[in-house]
C-alpha cells in the first residue's frame, strides 16, 4: 500500500520534473542570446524576444512552403532551421548597427529605451507584414516510436529541446573558451578600451556577439513552437521577459547562469503549479528572483563587479 | 440703408435656419449614428468582424427602403482590439462623435471597462457577445441589452452537459483568470457544489500567454477528472489541448463560448477533435437566421463568423426600438425593448429589466472532422 502510494507520488514528481525542465530549457535558449550582449556591451537588449519571434516566423513561412512542395519532413526541418537562423541573425546584425552601435558612446539609458523602441517596432511589422492571428505551426517534430512508452512523461518535443539546450550549451562554451572569436569577445567583455589597443576589432566582436545570439533564439522559436503548436507576433514579448527574468536570476553576463537561472525559474514555476496552485505561478517565480537578488544582487553566478566606466 | 436691410434678412434667416435644426422628435442630427465597437484587429479580431458584417447587412437593407422614419443610417466603426484600456477610448470617441446606439462591444472585460462612459452619456449599448454577468445582474448599466445568455446561464449549461449528457462526474475546472473565464469557471463551481451533482476535484487560474501548460496538464492528469471545464478564450484552450494530446491524456475537454471558434480548430488541429464547446444557440430552424446568413454569402463571399447570428439580431432590435419609439433617447428605446417583441435570427425576442434577452440559450457544440456542429 505505501509502495503504491509512493510511486503515485514519486510518478507525479518525474512528470513536474520534466515539464520544468523543458520549460527551463525553452527559457535557456531565448536566455542565452540577452546574457551574451549583456556581458560585452552592457545593454539589455529588449528586441531580443521578437528576434525569437522572427525565427518562429521564418521558420513557419519555410515550412509551409516547403511542405506544399511535398518535401521530406527532415529536409524542411533543415531548410527551415537554417532559414530561420539566417533571417533572424541578419535581423540581429541590422539592429545592432542601427539601433545600438550610433549610441554606443551615449548615456546607458539611450541604447535601452532604443532597444524597447525597437522591440515595438518589429512587433507590430510583423502584425502588419503578417497576420494578428494564431497561425497553427507544423508538426515539425514527429513523435517517436521509442519514446511512446514514456511519452506521459517527457515526450519527443520535450526530449528534443533538452537535448538542444544542452548541447548548444556545451558548443558555446567551447566556443567562446578556446576559439580565437571567443577569445576576443571576453576580452572585449573585461575591458572593451584596451581589446582595441591589442587590435581586436570590437565592432566585429560585438557584431559576432549578435548573430550568434540571434541564431540561438532562432532555433528557439523553431523547437517551441513546433512545441507549442501556434505562433503569433506577440510571443516574442512573454518568451523574452521570462528569459530576461532567468538571465538575471543566473546572473547576467554569465552563460551557465543564464541556463541554471533558466532550469530554476521553470522548475519552480512547475513545482508551484503542481503543488500549490497555478494561480500562483508567476508570484513564486518572482518572489524567487526577489529573494536572491536581495540576498545576492549580482544573480547566483554572476561576479560583483565594479561599475564599468 | 439697404446694406441695414440685407443685414437684417440675413440674420432673420440665420435664425430661422437655427430654429428648425433643432431636435423635433427627439433626434439629435438628420441621420442615425449607428456606433459599432468591438475587436476589429488583433488575435481576437475574429469575434469582432462578424458583427461589422452584421450591422452592414441589416443597415444597408434599411436605408434602401428609405431609412428608419426617414432618417438614414450612419455607421460608426470604432476598434478596441478587445482590450479594456483601449476600449475607453473607443467609447470616448463614440459619445464625442454624438453616437445614437451602439452595437458591442464583444469582449465582457473591454464591454465593463466602457460602460460607465456610455452609461453618463445615456446611450444605448447593446452587445451580441458580451456575456459577463456583472453586466446586467449589478444593476449599475441601465444602458446595456445583450443578445447572448451570460454566464450565469451558460455554466449550468457547460456543467449540465458533461455531468448529465456525457456521464463524466469528476470535473476539473480550469480559468484563464480573466474577466470573461474566472466568473464563468467559478459559476460552474458554486453550480456543481449547490446541485451536488458531480464533484470538482480540481480548480486553478492559468496565466494567459504563458509558453507551456504541461505542469497543469500532468495537475489534471493526477486529479484523475475526467472531465476538464475550461473558462477562457482559445488560444489557450488549444494550447492546452494540444499539450493534453502530446501527455496522452485523454479526458473530455468541455469548453465556452470564447473558443467556440474555428480558429481554435485550425490552430488546434488535430487535437481540438472531440472538444466540446457552449456556444450560442443553434438557430439552423430559424427562417430570417438562415436568410441573413444567405445575405452575407452573397455580400461577402464567405459563411458568417462568430456571434454574427447575435449580432445581427441586436442590430435590428435598436433599429426597431428607435423606429417604435420615434426617439434614440434611452428610456424610449428601453420601453420597447422592454415590452415588444421582435423577429431576429436568434428567435423572437424582448429584454427583462436586466437586459437580458428573453428565450435565449445556449447549444453545445462538439469538433468533428475539423469543423463545430451541434450535439443533438
Amino acid at each position: 500500500m505505501f509502495q503504491i502510494f509512493f510511486y503515485a507520488v514519486m510518478d507525479y514528481f518525474i512528470e513536474l520534473l520534466f515539464s520544468g525542465l523543458t520549460r527551463g530549457s525553452i527559457y535557456a535558449l531565448i536566455a542565452l542570446g540577452y546574457t551574451m550582449v549583456y556581458g560585452i556591451i552592457g545593454l539589455i537588449n529588449f528586441a531580443h524576444g521578437e528576434i525569437y519571434m522572427i525565427g518562429a516566423f521564418t521558420a513557419f513561412i519555410v515550412a509551409t512552403v516547403l511542405s506544399i512542395y511535398g518535401f521530406p519532413l527532415l529536409s524542411i526541418v533543415i531548410i527551415a532551421g537554417v532559414a530561420a537562423v539566417v533571417w533572424s541573425s541578419s535581423y540581429g546584425y541590422t539592429i545592432e548597427k542601427i539601433a545600438y552601435k550610433p549610441l554606443r558612446h551615449a548615456p546607458r539609458l539611450s541604447p535601452l529605451i532604443s532597444a524597447i523602441g525597437m522591440s515595438i517596432f518589429l512587433q507590430n511589422y510583423v502584425l502588419l507584414a503578417q497576420t494578428s492571428d494564431f497561425l497553427p505551426f507544423p508538426t515539425l517534430i514527429p513523435d517517436f516510436e521509442f519514446m511512446e512508452p514514456i511519452a506521459h512523461i517527457v515526450g519527443t518535443t520535450d526530449l528534443i529541446i533538452l537535448v538542444t539546450t544542452v548541447v548548444v550549451m556545451v558548443i558555446l562554451t567551447i566556443i567562446i573558451k578556446f576559439s580565437k572569436i571567443g577569445k576576443a569577445m571576453r576580452a572585449t567583455a573585461q575591458d572593451r578600451t584596451m581589446a582595441t589597443l591589442v587590435g581586436i576589432n570590437v565592432n566585429n566582436v560585438i557584431s559576432a556577439t549578435f548573430i550568434v545570439g540571434s541564431s540561438l533564439a532562432a532555433i528557439g522559436g523553431l523547437l517551441i513552437a513546433s512545441h507549442i503548436g501556434q505562433i503569433n507576433f506577440y510571443i516574442g514579448f512573454i518568451a523574452g521577459i521570462k528569459a530576461f527574468t532567468a538571465a538575471v536570476l543566473g546572473g547576467i553576463g554569465s552563460i551557465p547562469g543564464a541556463v541554471l537561472g533558466s532550469l530554476i525559474l521553470g522548475l519552480t514555476e512547475s513545482f508551484a503549479t503542481g503543488y500549490v496552485s497555478s494561480d500562483y505561478e508567476d508570484v513564486f517565480a518572482f518572489s524567487l528572483l526577489v529573494l536572491i537578488l536581495i540576498f545576492k544582487p549580482s544573480g547566483l553566478l554572476g561576479k560583483a563587479t565594479n561599475q564599468k566606466v | 440703408m439697404n446694406l441695414n436691410l440685407s443685414g437684417k434678412i440675413l440674420t432673420t434667416v440665420a435664425g430661422a435656419f437655427i430654429a428648425l435644426s433643432v431636435p423635433v422628435s427627439g433626434f439629435a442630427g438628420d441621420t442615425i449614428k449607428f456606433g459599432v465597437a468591438g475587436p476589429h484587429s488583433g488575435d481576437l479580431a475574429s469575434y469582432g468582424l462578424p458583427s461589422i458584417n452584421a450591422a452592414k447587412l441589416v443597415i444597408d437593407k434599411v436605408n434602401a427602403n428609405g431609412g428608419i422614419n426617414g432618417k438614414q443610417i450612419e455607421m460608426l466603426i470604432e476598434d478596441d482590439v478587445c482590450k479594456p484600456e483601449i476600449s475607453t477610448n473607443t467609447a470616448t470617441k463614440l459619445v464625442s462623435d454624438k453616437v445614437d446606439v451602439v452595437l458591442g462591444h464583444i469582449c465582457s472585460g473591454a464591454t465593463k471597462a466602457a460602460m460607465p462612459i456610455y452609461t453618463d452619456a445615456g446611450i444605448l449599448v447593446m452587445s451580441p457577445s458580451a456575456t459577463s454577468d456583472e453586466l446586467t445582474l449589478s444593476g449599475n448599466y441601465p444602458n446595456f441589452f445583450r443578445t447572448i445568455a451570460p454566464n450565469a446561464a451558460q455554466s449550468p449549461a457547460m456543467v449540465d452537459f458533461a455531468v448529465d449528457k456525457l456521464g463524466l462526474k469528476k470535473v476539473a475546472i480550469i480559468h484563464d483568470k480573466g474577466d470573461y473565464g474566472k466568473p464563468l469557471a467559478e459559476g460552474a463551481k458554486a453550480y456543481i457544489e449547490k446541485t451536488g451533482k458531480g464533484e470538482v476535484v480540481l480548480f486553478e487560474g492559468i496565466t494567459p500567454g504563458a509558453m507551456d501548460y504541461s505542469a497543469i496538464v500532468q495537475k489534471i492528469k493526477r486529479s484523475g477528472a475526467d472531465v476538464v471545464v475550461f473558462g477562457g478564450y482559445h488560444p489557450e484552450a488549444s494550447k492546452i489541448v494540444t499539450i493534453m494530446k502530446k501527455k496522452r491524456l485523454k479526458t473530455t475537454f468541455v469548453s465556452d463560448d470564447g473558443v467556440k471558434d474555428d480558429t481554435f480548430i485550425k490552430v488546434a488541429g488535430k487535437a481540438a477533435e472531440g472538444v466540446y464547446a457552449a456556444g450560442p444557440q443553434d438557430n439552423a430552424t430559424n427562417v430570417m437566421a438562415t436568410e441573413a446568413k444567405e445575405a452575407h454569402k452573397k455580400e461577402f463571399g464567405a459563411d458568417p463568423g462568430a456571434f454574427f447570428e447575435g449580432a445581427y439580431a441586436a442590430t435590428v432590435a435598436m433599429l426597431n426600438a428607435i423606429e417604435k419609439a420615434d426617439s434614440t433617447k434611452l428610456e424610449d428605446l428601453k420601453k420597447v425593448l422592454q415590452t415588444e417583441k421582435v423577429a431576429t435570427p436568434v428567435g423572437s425576442i424582448n429584454f427583462d429589466e436586466n437586459g437580458d434577452a428573453i428565450g435565449v440559450g445556449f447549444s453545445m457544440y462538439v469538433v468533428k472532422d475539423g469543423a463545430y456542429v451541434v450535439v443533438k
